[in-house]
This record gives structure tokens, sequence and C-alpha cells, in this order.
């Protein structure tokens, strides 16, 4: 009966009620895709550095990794002392450059990022469809392909294509050209959308670059052996393991995925920051709108509360009856919200993920389900806390005088 | 409780309001004794104290001074929560602008005292319907207040207002908003419900309505004036 009577006070006024749930929806929408921002970044951003295995980067000293087009040379024995130590489990070098890129089959030609690896230990990229090139070549054969390269050339695997560095393909003026065939397509971790890539085993690639090539890579990925002593052991290796590669080799700057993960989340502060602000706004706006709205409805039907107190229904009944108003606008809009900040996000996250450079599997909000639950569940007892006060008058509302006010009115 | 102990008492009820600066001696001293089953209209000019003295009676409002005893038992001084629960149980009130719950049907606005006074689904409704059917609404019990005349909201007040089972049934200015054909009917309805045992004290400022009371009690600057049973209440 309660429930009857309060969902029918909301709905006296619909058209004042539903704009406050629209309001309400829009605030728990902008809180929602604000905390999805907050922790999202952080977790994409960690799954993207761990969905492979490597707890170490090993770049060029004072890069980041593929941020310059600096190499490290001598890099077989750098790779040979880092697969000696006995606590690395394995290693995959990677070396980058840009190629221009012509198929044989149609006139499509245009420039990629070429990636070589050694594809039995590589972390860069899954395949899609096909097979990785072969392991063994020493010279570019064989090559696998993103999906937007595949698409630019118009070809497909089993096409064959040449491949040259140094200048522009269309002027023909390359100093080096290989023929290779496209033995697969494969969706690469840290290439951004939008840039066609493929990748051929590290000496091949090594190769087509020439002297700037020979014994050089750009990265070197590293593995840490698991044991049973659980995460905060490994953690502790990999830090030590850390400390001997940049005091073993003066050349190199290791930088752990934990590392990493501090640096972005340094960088990221100012997101976060404007998130809470953001977040706390949407909280205070959702407040605001339940309170002027069950004051406004509480301030009209003092009468009829009067009356209601008179025919015996007890002050509790009265505050849980307006409580019951606050929590009903509170549930409506933060299940409309939900659905809203969910769209909304997914649009936002579609446009940030069109900025140049960022890796292509690098979300910006991403749906947490205790971080998102938490925060509607805060939205929600706020809401209902913000019906309190305006309830709390109308539970004390003066029977007698409040009748007599309505019998002269 | 015998026949000889009253059924509600009012002992020199004392009762000023506050207006802006001026202080409003609504009750002076005022003493009131009702019996069991007597039909009693109070009766005065607009400000006589009438309705005050049914709000002292009913429990809404408490006295600055003096006694109101139901049923034996001092309900002048009870805390808010007793003085609700007793409204809810023993006292039925009716208004002149009928009050119901605009958002309700009739039905739903009968149940409601008994809904909150822990009635079943299943009970309330039987006797929701039965009461509205007792009042001639039968038919209109899914009809929201403003679907209802004039006459038909204050019936199903009165049914609301009879939904415990009250011992004591207090209408303010029960017609003041009907015409007269329908405030006849009303007070015809109030007349059957006394008839079948239950005390009824109806404020009205309508001497001529007054006379269908057994006992009209007048009131004047706050202090009762005359106390006179009526020879054959008009029916």
């Amino acid at each position: 009966m309660r429930a009857t009577l309060a969902f029918a006070s909301l709905w006296r006024h619909p058209m004042r009620t539903l704009l406050a749930i629209f309001g309400l929806a829009i605030a728990a929408a902008l809180l929602i895709d604000m905390v999805m921002l907050a922790t999202g970044m952080r977790a994409s951003f960690k799954s993207l550095l761990t969905s492979r295995g490597y707890e170490l980067r090993v770049t060029p000293r004072g890069t980041l990794p593929f941020d310059t087009e600096a190499t490290v040379g001598n890099a077989a024995a750098l790779v040979a002392s880092l697969r000696a130590h006995p606590d690395i489990e394995r290693v995959s070098p990677s070396v980058g450059t840009t190629v221009q890129i012509a198929s044989t089959r149609t006139t499509q030609s245009g420039s990629a990022f070429a990636l070589g690896t050694q594809p039995d230990v590589q972390g860069e990229y899954s395949v899609l469809s096909g097979r990785a090139p072969s392991a063994t070549d020493s010279t570019l054969r064989e090559v696998i392909a993103n999906t937007v390269l595949l698409a630019r050339l118009q070809v497909s695997v089993g096409d064959t294509i040449n491949v040259s560095v140094g200048r522009s393909a269309q002027l023909r003026l390359s100093e080096v050209a290989e023929r290779a065939v496209i033995v697969g397509e494969a969706r690469f971790l840290y290439v951004p959308p939008g840039l066609p890539a493929i990748s051929a085993p590290l000496r091949a690639v090594q190769s087509l670059l020439g002297e700037a090539g020979r014994d050089r890579i750009s990265l070197a990925m590293a593995s840490i052996r698991a044991d049973s002593g659980g995460a905060a052991a490994t953690s502790a290796r990999t830090e030590a393991v850390r400390t001997w590669i940049e005091q073993t080799h003066a050349r190199v700057t290791a930088i752990s995925t934990e590392t990493a993960i501090v640096q972005v989340e340094e960088r990221l502060a100012y997101f976060r920051q404007l998130a809470l602000i953001l977040g706390a706004l949407s909280l205070v706006i959702g407040v605001l709108l339940v309170t002027t709205l069950v004051s406004l409805s509480v301030n009209e039907r003092l009468g009829e509360l009067a009356v209601l107190r008179a025919i015996g229904v007890a002050r509790s009944g009265i505050l849980h009856q307006i409580m019951l108003e606050g929590l009903m606008l509170g549930f409506a809009g933060i299940a409309i919200g939900l659905g809203l900040g969910l769209i909304t996000a997914r649009w936002l996250n579609a446009i940030l993920r069109d900025f140049p450079g960022l890796p292509a599997d690098l979300d910006f909000f991403v749906w947490s389900p205790e971080a998102a639950w938490k925060s509607l569940a805060m939205l929600l007892v706020a809401a209902t806390l913000a019906g309190a006060w305006p309830a709390w008058r109308a539970s004390k509302v003066r029977v007698a005088q409040a009748l007599r006010e309505e019998a002269i009115g | 409780m015998t026949a000889t102990t009253p059924l509600i008492e009012a002992r020199n009820l004392v009762r000023r309001y506050r207006t802006g600066a001026t202080d409003v001696a609504a009750l002076r001293g005022v003493s009131l004794t009702i019996m069991p089953g007597e039909f009693v209209a109070i009766v005065g000019a607009s400000g006589s104290g009438k309705s005050t003295m049914l709000h002292l009676l009913g429990a809404v409002d408490a006295p600055d001074s003096g006694q109101v005893l139901l049923e034996g038992r001092d309900i002048s001084q009870l805390s808010d929560a007793d003085a609700t629960r007793l409204r809810l149980l023993r006292i039925g009130l009716v208004f002149q602008r009928f009050y119901l719950m605009p958002t309700l049907s009739a039905l739903e606005n009968v149940e409601l005292p008994m809904a909150e006074a822990g009635a079943s689904t299943t009970v309330r409704r039987e006797r929701a319907k039965s009461l509205l059917s007792f009042v001639g609404l039968g038919e209109r019990t899914d009809h929201r207040p403003s679907q209802l005349s004039g006459g038909e909201q204050q019936r199903v007040a009165v049914a609301r207002a009879l939904a415990n089972k009250p011992a004591l049934l207090l209408a303010d200015e029960p017609t003041g908003e009907l015409d007269a054909a329908t405030g006849a009917a009303l007070i015809a309805l109030l007349q059957q419900l006394n008839r079948d045992g239950l005390t009824c004290v109806l404020v009205t400022h309508d001497a001529a309505l007054a006379r269908s009371a057994q006992r009209v009690v007048t009131m004047r600057d706050g202090q009762i004036v005359s106390d006179e049973r009526v020879a054959e209440p008009v029916a």
C-alpha cells in the first residue's frame, strides 16, 4: 500500500517525475562513465602488457618500446646474456621499421610498419588465420599481415608482395627490395588502429635493413620463470632481474610491467582526478535533483500528509513513504543511467581509440563490474538519503495546524 | 465500560493559538460528556472553537490544560505515537473537504487505515468492499476521487473512517461542500450508523442540520453556551 501510494504520488506529475528521472539517469551515466574511465585505462593497459606473459621490456637506453627509431647493437650477445640468466624463462627480441609495400597482383602500394620477431617466442601478435612465417628464414620470404594492410592493398593470404626499405615505392627508388608471400593474417597488439603492419622473422627484417639492421634490435621482452613463491616473490625476482639487466648492460633500459603501469598511472593522474571530480559532481546533481523534487512534492502535499497523520498513519509511515519516493526515483534513474552510461562509454571509447599512436587494443572505458556497482549503489544511497530531509519534514507536520490552514485555505 | 460510563469526556479544556503576534483563546475551559450511542451536534459560528473541540476530542491536538477521557482513559497527554495509534483504531474522522488520497481508488482509500493497522490484503479488501457497498458505492470501488461527485467522495471518506471499527465518529462540517440533497443523504447515513450503535459527533455551523442529531451543543467564543436534547431529530 505504501509503495502504491509512493508510486502514485510520483506519477501525479508525470512530466516532472520523468524529467527528474532523466536528470538522475544523466548523473548516473556520467558517474559510471567516470568510473569506467578512471579504472579502465589502467586495467586495459595492464591487460595489454601482461596478455602475452612478458614481465620485462628491454629497450635502447632512455627510450620506451618503439617510441623512437633507436636500436641496440650487438643484439645477439644481449639476447644470449638474457637467456642465460636463471630467472629468465624466455626472451623475445624484435626490431621495427617502416617499409614500402606493393602488391604484385594489384596496383596498390603504401607504407607499413614491419616488425621482425622470432615467431616461436613472439609476443607481438595473434594469428587470426593462416600461420606465422617460418622461424628459420634469414631472408624475407614469408610475412604475416594485419587486416588493415590486406584491405588497403586489396590482397589476401597467399598473395605475394614486394617489400622495400629506404625510399618511396611509387618512385621506385628503394635501396633494398624483397618479394614475400603473405602466409597469414594477424592482430598486432601494440600497433595503432589503421596502421598497416607486417611481421617477418627477425633475421629477415635485419637483413632487409642491411647495415642499419645488422645484429640490432628495437626491443627485447623477457618473461620471468614461475615458481611456487606467489605473486609477491615473482614481483621481487622481476625487480631483481630488471636491476641486473641495467647494471650488466649499460646500453639498455629495462622496464617491468609493474613499473610501466606505475608510470602510466602517474601520467593518468589527471584523468583520474577529472573523473573523480565529475563523478562527485554527478553525485551532487543526483542528490540535488531528488531533494528538490521530493521537497516540492512534500510542500504541495502538506495538507494531504496531515490528513494521513490524522487518520492514523504513523510518523514512521510518512517517513518511509517519502523516502520510498526518493528510492523509486533513484532506481529508475540509475537503471536508465546504466544503459545510457554504457552506450556513451562505447561511443567515447571508439573516439579515443582513434587517437594516433595508441595500440589498437588499448581501451579507455572498461566495464569493471565491482567499481560500477559500487558507484551506482553509492548513487542510490545518496538519492535515497536525499529524500530523507523532505521526508523528515513531512513526518513532522503539525496535524491540527495543517488541517486548520487547509480549512482556511 | 457500562452504559453509564461516558464514551468521551472533556474536562475544563483550554486551548490557545498564536497567530502572528496575537494569542487566540480557542477554548476557554470547556467541559462536555458524551455517552455511548449518542449523536451529538456541536454548532457555532466560525471561530467559536467547535473544530478545535473536535480536534481535541479526536486526539488530533492536545489541550493546553484540561483532560480528555476516552472510555475512561486520559488521551490529552498521549505521546504522538500513542495518539496516532488511538486515532487509527478507536476514532473515525470525516472532514469537510473529504481529503481522500487523489492518487488512490475509492477501495484503496478505504483500505489505507486498515493497511496501517496491519490487516492482511484479503481482509482489508473484503471489508473495504463491504463498507463501500454499505455507503452505496459498491459499483464505484475502482474510481479515483476525481471521478466521483462530492457526495460520493464524502461517502468514501465515511467508509474510510469506519475502516477499523472505531468507537467514535467525529465529522467536521461533513456537508459543508455538498448541496442540500446530498448533504441530507449523508446525514441520513450518519443517523443509520448511529442507530447501529456508533457514537457520532458532528460539528456544523448549520443550526438546521444540527437538528438531525439527538443533542445539540452550542459554542460561542470558546465556551459552551447551551446543551440541549432534541425531542425529535430530523430524519
